[in-house]
């Protein structure tokens, strides 16, 4: 394992989000996250421009790197065409390689994401379809969002989708060839790879701190732990 | 500064728009929470301006939420755009839309990152070749659906049944436009009027008749934040971000929030309701919340297609106060029927918030 930070160097996205940041503090001015999170971009910056292989560990067990939206309203603002986060999603991607992500509260709920988008893009061929958004998982959706729920293929139809079906059209269904095509992308490219990382090292934490854990789905413990759990200390 | 150039700075936001033969990808959001704006886009383009919009079956997700949610590395959302590159390039096109933000900011950034890395795209084609034996080109066109909309604004004005005016009034009606982030943040060269003077939806709105309203908070993200909304620890963030833009806007009185992100079009409906449960709050004078449309749904309406074909009975703040400005004649009682006219019950009240 080479040193952390020519692991990050290596990552196209860091390469393109840090060009030398003189800590201005323009990203953390205009971050959404800065205002409802003990988040300060300026801070990440200077963490990794210093090189400094203990403070960067550190950064990569932490709570802060999981407090980025990802809007990405930090590259429009730099004066020094950095883009903070480019930067986090170098680092993210560093934390869960090296099993780290599961020191941090925020970090043990990529488990929940993996276990959710993850495994939905893999089924379905969807990051997201009427079938992952349940009323119980998502009650702020509403009592409208329950009614669809209740009467997806109906209401789906009035709509003019294809819903289940083949061929052309809003949730049709993807063709298991296409899903093959689908899974086969991801085994190549290293997503399958960063999907079993992602449980392996879960899997530890769950034993670790004894919470039951189950091999695939969302009915257990470990599941509800990360994706309920707020120990309410992330904006203070 | 001179009209000439004002002129000259204003050349540099503007963006070349193919004028016919689209590959069309859907958007994950958009199908799942408004499916009849995609339904509407198609007949717009199709039926009333008559150009060809091709769409593929073999399409997928490009990945994006997962990409933004850190668990996809980069390599295979590029390697998943690729793909839908292949199937254009397969199909005889090559101007390509796609239907989501995310999508097309994702497909920007990826064209982008191949310009400066071409070892990067010579790999990326490697991998594509590996695992469906696909090849691609380049797209020769990559706009936003509604950049499209934006384009065709004055001819779907020419064909237009309702305008964005107060029928009571005569006066335009305020409306607050919401650019999604990914649209032009990241490369401010790929939106209309760049990411200081986006002028994609506020072009359609003055097109049609209504008056754009300036609040502080404008450009303020809707809150998504993806790991933010996704995971349910994580909500409070999204809802705050919300909240935020509609305490800004609240003093100019919007009569309506207009989107281009199918993402920030869902959450500032859904927001609204939450934050009237959760402290009994409302952003209006009646109870009832800021209608939310999105741009499609807003093109629907001013050609005169029925709001509930459209699919604004899929929102939770209610759209009648807003068609009732209009002068858009509905029934009521055929809100929640379903695809034959049957009945097939209809949503519970809020506890708070007025539907």
């Amino acid at each position: 394992m080479g040193k952390l930070y020519d692991r990050l160097n290596q990552d196209i996205r860091f390469i393109e989000g840090l060009n030398g940041c003189m800590n201005c503090g323009v990203c953390t001015a205009i971050c959404p996250a800065a205002e409802f999170y003990h988040y300060d971009p300026r801070v990440i910056c200077d963490t990794v421009q210093s090189k400094d292989e203990k403070l960067i560990e550190a950064l990569l067990r932490s709570e802060t790197i999981w407090y980025c939206g990802e809007c990405m309203s930090c590259k429009t603002r730099c004066p020094r065409n950095n883009t903070p986060g480019f930067i986090i999603m170098a680092l993210r991607k560093l934390s869960q390689e090296l099993g780290y992500f599961t020191d941090s509260e925020k970090g043990r709920q990529q488990f929940a994401i993996k276990r959710t988008i993850g495994e939905n893009i893999l089924q379905s061929g969807y990051c997201v379809n009427p079938d992952i958004v349940s009323p119980q998982m998502h009650p702020e959706q509403g009592p409208v969002w329950d009614w669809i729920s209740r009467n997806t293929p109906e209401i789906m139809e009035k709509m003019g989708s294809n819903y289940k079906q083949k061929g052309v059209g809003g949730l049709r269904t993807i063709a298991p060839e296409v899903l093959k095509e689908l899974n086969q992308i991801f085994e190549v490219t290293g997503c399958k790879t960063m999907f079993e990382t992602i449980e392996k090292h879960s899997k530890h934490k769950a034993d670790e701190l004894g919470i039951e854990i189950s091999p695939e789905g969302i009915g257990n413990e470990y599941f509800m732990t990360v994706y309920t759990e707020n120990n309410g200390t992330h904006n203070d | 500064m001179v009209l000439e150039g004002k002129k000259r700075v204003w050349e540099d936001y503007q963006k070349e728009i193919a004028d016919d033969h689209y590959f069309y990808v859907r958007s994950c959001i958009r199908q799942t929470f408004f499916p009849g704006s995609e339904t509407t886009f198609l007949k717009i383009m199709r039926d009333d301006l008559g150009k060809d919009v091709f769409e593929d079956a073999r399409h997928t997700t490009c990945t994006g939420i997962g990409y933004h949610t850190d668990i996809v590395p980069l390599e295979t959302t590029m390697t998943v755009i690729a793909r839908h590159f292949a199937l254009m390039t397969e199909a005889g096109y090559t101007n390509i839309i796609p239907s989501c933000v995310t999508s097309f900011g994702l497909y920007t950034e990826i064209l982008d990152t191949w310009k400066h890395f071409p070892e990067t795209e010579a790999k990326i084609r490697e991998y594509l070749w590996k695992a469906t034996k696909r090849e691609f080109k380049i797209p020769e066109n990559l706009v936003h659906t509604s950049d499209i909309i934006y384009k065709f604004r004055d001819q779907i004005k020419e064909r237009s049944k309702v305008s964005l005016i107060n029928k009571k009034t005569g006066l335009p009606l305020n409306v607050v436009e919401h650019i999604g982030c990914h649209y032009a943040k990241m490369f401010p060269v790929s939106g209309i009027g760049g990411a200081e003077f986006p002028s994609v939806l506020s072009g359609m709105i003055e097109s049609w008749g209504g008056s754009v309203i300036d609040y502080p908070e404008r450009r303020h993200c809707c809150g998504f934040g993806f790991r933010h909304y996704v995971v349910m620890a994580n909500r409070g963030y999204s809802v705050s971000n919300s909240k935020k833009k509609f305490e800004s806007m609240r003093p100019y009185q919007p009569d309506f929030i207009v989107a281009n992100c199918p993402g920030c079009s869902m959450f500032l409906d859904r927001w609204q309701y939450t934050i009237a449960e959760l402290e009994g709050i409302t952003y209006d004078n009646n109870g009832m919340g800021i209608p939310v449309l999105t741009y499609e749904e807003m093109a629907g309406l001013v050609m005169g297609y029925s709001p509930w074909k459209i699919g604004l009975q899929m929102h939770q703040v209610s759209v009648e106060p807003l068609l009732d400005k209009l002068g858009i004649k509905y029934k009521k009682d055929e809100k929640y029927l379903g695809a034959r006219d049957q009945n097939i019950g209809e949503p519970q009240k809020p506890q708070f918030l007025i539907v």
